[in-house]
């Protein structure tokens, strides 16, 4: 094994699974923040100045931010193409309900902004329902994922937790982001949703930590043995110091001068990485949670080798230049169009 | 009772069909929107700026369209077609790795600058982003074309149990069909981005649109599709011979010859009877089928005959084929025609205004042909000789598949037409509005999302 553990069959899946890991994590970052932004867009007539704030807020972003999830979805495509057919293949239905949200979210957010005014509304609505969908099925999936495909109404019951739990996290991501990118009334009422947005997540956090552990039996074990236990029950703790801080946080906000107004924003990121973390504890090396680990799964060696250099390459310098990106659009939207 | 195999086919048609519309208008307008920039960085003539920001708004909305129905791309693999990367993944898998991680991304980081940050960053920073845009819509074709032509020529590889594993990436990215498809694809693109633009500038034109900007647009398009339509034309026919030597199949099933023969006519009209193995209705040149293919009167031409089980049907290759031509012919004489009207007297009648608005979408026409040609062509085969397309699908329910293909069908039906009404009102808001000529122009921006721009265009019409 020590020969095998040396090699580049063993050590490549791993790069690509961490890869795909960070690819994962960024996605629900990023676009966890405007699809929150999209479900908690207000509909009514006098909300309209909000609404194209609140948009502006993300327009430099969204298209980026998407793409994360074509860079996972093709990273586990190109590195390990036999998980890719086996989960998309039981997703089958709610990957397609998902795509058909992210394209009328994606194509809303254009045409509201370029059609006859009469239409803005309807595709602003578009924008909200796509977004509502979008996110309701990726909960959906990830708890199907989670329960490891399996059939029966437990695990129906479970993915729906799920799906509510990330609908309430992207809000919490999103009225977060509002805080940090808005002002007056708006940003009073982003620090109104992102409390409510807060304990919502909780909650859906602590029952898919505790479900989790019940039916996987080998989650169960890898969490509650000694002398791990010591250590990675860090990770719930800090998740909710988190929650609990940011919710005293939030009860003070706004301060003047915008003091700590990205501080919710940053603490709602660290409990994703949290989270992310304790699912990634939970799993690894498992591709297919109980079916297929990575080195199953994974495409030739050469294949992975080959596409390695330009993931090496290209990788930084998308960070970089994401980095780049927020720095130009720094500051409220609200300012947007100033200057 | 239509089952999995004939509904997956007909879903990842209807999803690259939707798809290919949105990139082959926005790979050639990312190039005419920085020639639009350089421009007027080079004169500091406004009318440049104004031709680029409109053109960045149509390019913005077409943009959007293709990076949400391109992510449904990437799914359709697994979700339809699992046999595609369990046998040949190996080598698919890198190059659709490389379109995300080298094209998609510089597209869409670098879009938010050009779109959004001309007041943020230093001009050329601003240009400078519209061209790596441009590099971005470029290399994604790159890649993506790449693949598909590995998957009809396929070379640099051996079979391990049915498994395919690279041996030279050189051999699989260059194989013999690609450089002829990407240089043609390329040359589609420029076709219908120059028809695009030329038809909607003259339908402000049209409408009353009294602004220098859009006639500058529509020469610009004019004159780029008169000058490609030749070339795409003699590449085309490149294209052509190089399938003739290594896809006899496609080629016989594109000039409707069902037996081998010497001296084959070309059929201007016919229809293939794939039960009969014969055309009806023929309408044909004697002997230049043979002349075209072979460069010579009485040259062979294999026929259908001699590929039992191995080829395409031959009825929607062979018509496709010829819309395709159709329509090159059709864009040849426009393109040429509206030139030396536009030479003669400066500016176009209406009816030639009116038959390039009729051409504004000419270049999706002639592009999903050419793709159903090539295709079709391939078919039974998905990767020729390599893997059957039979054996490539998934095994999951009809009633599944059925589902996801009507939810795909109503939403692009309802997008397209959103598409082209959308195109129609900016169109005709910017036929009244003065865009931003009282501005700076540096300090206008493309902020298309923002209340502002919204407010300057009502004021501007108010102004009128």
């Amino acid at each position: 094994m020590s020969e095998a553990a040396s090699s580049a069959a063993y050590w490549l899946p791993v790069i690509f699974i961490g890869l795909m890991g960070l690819a994962v994590l960024v996605y629900a970052i990023l676009d966890g923040y405007d699809l929150g932004v999209g479900i908690l867009l207000p509909l009514g007539e006098e909300d309209e100045a909000q609404r194209d704030t609140m948009i502006a807020s993300i327009g430099p972003f969204w298209d980026a931010n998407e793409t994360w999830l074509v860079l996972a979805i093709g990273l586990l495509l190109i590195a390990f193409p036999i998980a890719h057919n086996l989960i998309l293949m039981h997703l089958y239905i709610p990957a397609a309900i998902m795509l058909v949200g992210l394209i009328l979210r994606g194509v809303a957010f254009d045409f509201r902004a370029k059609a006859a005014v009469g239409y803005k509304l309807t595709w602003d609505r578009t924008f909200k329902a796509g977004s509502i969908i979008t996110t309701l099925a990726q909960g959906y999936m990830l708890g199907q994922y989670v329960m490891g495909f399996q059939p029966g109404w437990q695990a129906q019951l479970f993915s729906a937790v799920s799906a509510l739990g990330v609908t309430a996290a992207y809000s919490y991501m999103g009225s977060t982001w509002l805080v940090l990118k808005t002002e007056t009334q708006l940003q009073e009422r982003a620090v109104r949703w992102a409390r409510r947005a807060g304990r919502a997540t909780l909650l859906g956090v602590v029952a898919v930590s505790a479900i989790n552990p019940l039916v996987n039996p080998t989650v169960f074990d890898r969490w509650f043995s000694y002398p791990l236990v010591m250590f990675v029950l860090l990770i719930p703790t800090l998740c909710f110091l988190a929650f609990i801080f940011n919710d005293l946080l939030l009860a003070r906000l706004p301060k003047t001068n915008d003091r700590h107004s990205a501080l919710p924003f940053a603490l709602v990121v660290t409990i994703f990485l949290m989270c992310f973390t304790g699912l990634a504890f939970s799993f690894y090396p498992d591709i297919v949670p109980g079916q297929l680990n990575i080195w199953q799964a994974a495409s030739a060696t050469v294949s992975l080798k080959f596409i390695l250099v330009g993931a090496l390459i290209v990788i930084p310098v998308i960070l970089i230049y994401t980095a780049f990106s927020y720095r130009v659009f720094r500051g409220k939207a609200t300012e947007l169009h100033y200057h | 009772m239509l089952d999995t195999l004939i509904l997956s086919r007909i879903q990842f048609a209807t999803n690259i069909s939707f798809h290919i519309l949105f990139p082959t208008i926005t790979i050639a307008l990312a190039w005419i929107i920085v020639f639009f920039k350089l421009r007027y960085d080079q004169t500091d003539n406004p009318v440049w700026m104004r031709a680029y920001r409109f053109w960045v708004k149509v390019f913005a909305l077409t943009f959007a369209l293709g990076v949400v129905s391109g992510i449904t791309m990437s799914f359709q693999f697994g979700t339809n077609w699992p046999g595609f990367m369990a046998r040949v993944g190996n080598i698919a898998g890198p190059l659709l790795g490389y379109e995300v991680l080298t094209a998609f991304f510089l597209e869409a980081t670098f879009l938010g600058i050009m779109l959004f940050g001309i007041k943020r960053v230093p001009s050329k920073v601003h240009t400078f982003s519209a061209f790596v845009v441009a590099i971005g819509t470029t290399l994604s074709a790159f890649w993506i074309l790449a693949l598909n032509s590995w998957m009809q020529t396929p070379s640099g590889f051996e079979l391990r149990d049915g498994v395919a594993y690279p041996e030279s990436w050189l051999a699989i990215i260059f194989n013999a069909s690609f450089p002829y498809r990407l240089t043609h694809m390329l040359l589609a693109s420029g076709l219908t981005a120059s028809f695009f633009v030329a038809g909607i500038s003259a339908y402000r034109i049209l409408k009353g649109d009294p602004k220098r900007a859009p006639r500058l647009a529509l020469k610009t398009g004019l004159t780029l599709a008169a000058v490609f339509i030749p070339i795409q034309i003699f590449v085309g026919d490149l294209h052509g011979l190089n399938t003739f030597k290594y896809q006899p199949q496609k080629v016989a099933a594109m000039e409707g010859v069902w037996e081998t023969e010497r001296s084959a006519p070309l059929l201007l009209f016919a229809i293939p009877d794939g039960e009969e193995k014969t055309n009806h209705y023929e309408i044909a040149i004697p002997k230049m089928a043979s002349l075209i293919l072979t460069h010579e009167l009485n040259g062979e031409i294999k026929g259908i005959e001699e590929f039992p089980e191995d080829h395409p049907p031959v009825a929607p290759v062979f018509f496709a084929f010829r819309i395709m031509v159709g329509m090159g012919l059709l864009m040849l004489v426009v393109s040429w025609g509206g030139c030396y009207l536009l030479w003669r007297r400066k500016e176009l009648p209406r009816w030639a205004l009116k038959t390039l608005v009729g051409m504004t979408f000419a270049g999706w026409v002639a592009t999903l042909a050419g793709w159903y040609v090539t295709e079709i062509g391939r078919q039974p085969w998905l990767v020729t000789g390599v893997l059957r397309t039979a054996d490539a699908v998934t095994p999951i329910p009809p009633s599944h598949v059925g589902f996801s293909l009507t939810l795909y069908l109503v939403v692009y039906v309802v997008l397209l037409y959103a598409y082209i009404n959308t195109l129609k009102v900016m169109a005709l808001k910017s036929v009244k509005v003065e865009e931003f000529e009282t501005e700076e122009p540096l300090a206008g921006g493309s902020l298309t999302n923002l209340p502002e721009s919204t407010q300057k265009q009502s004021k501007g019409e108010s102004h009128e």
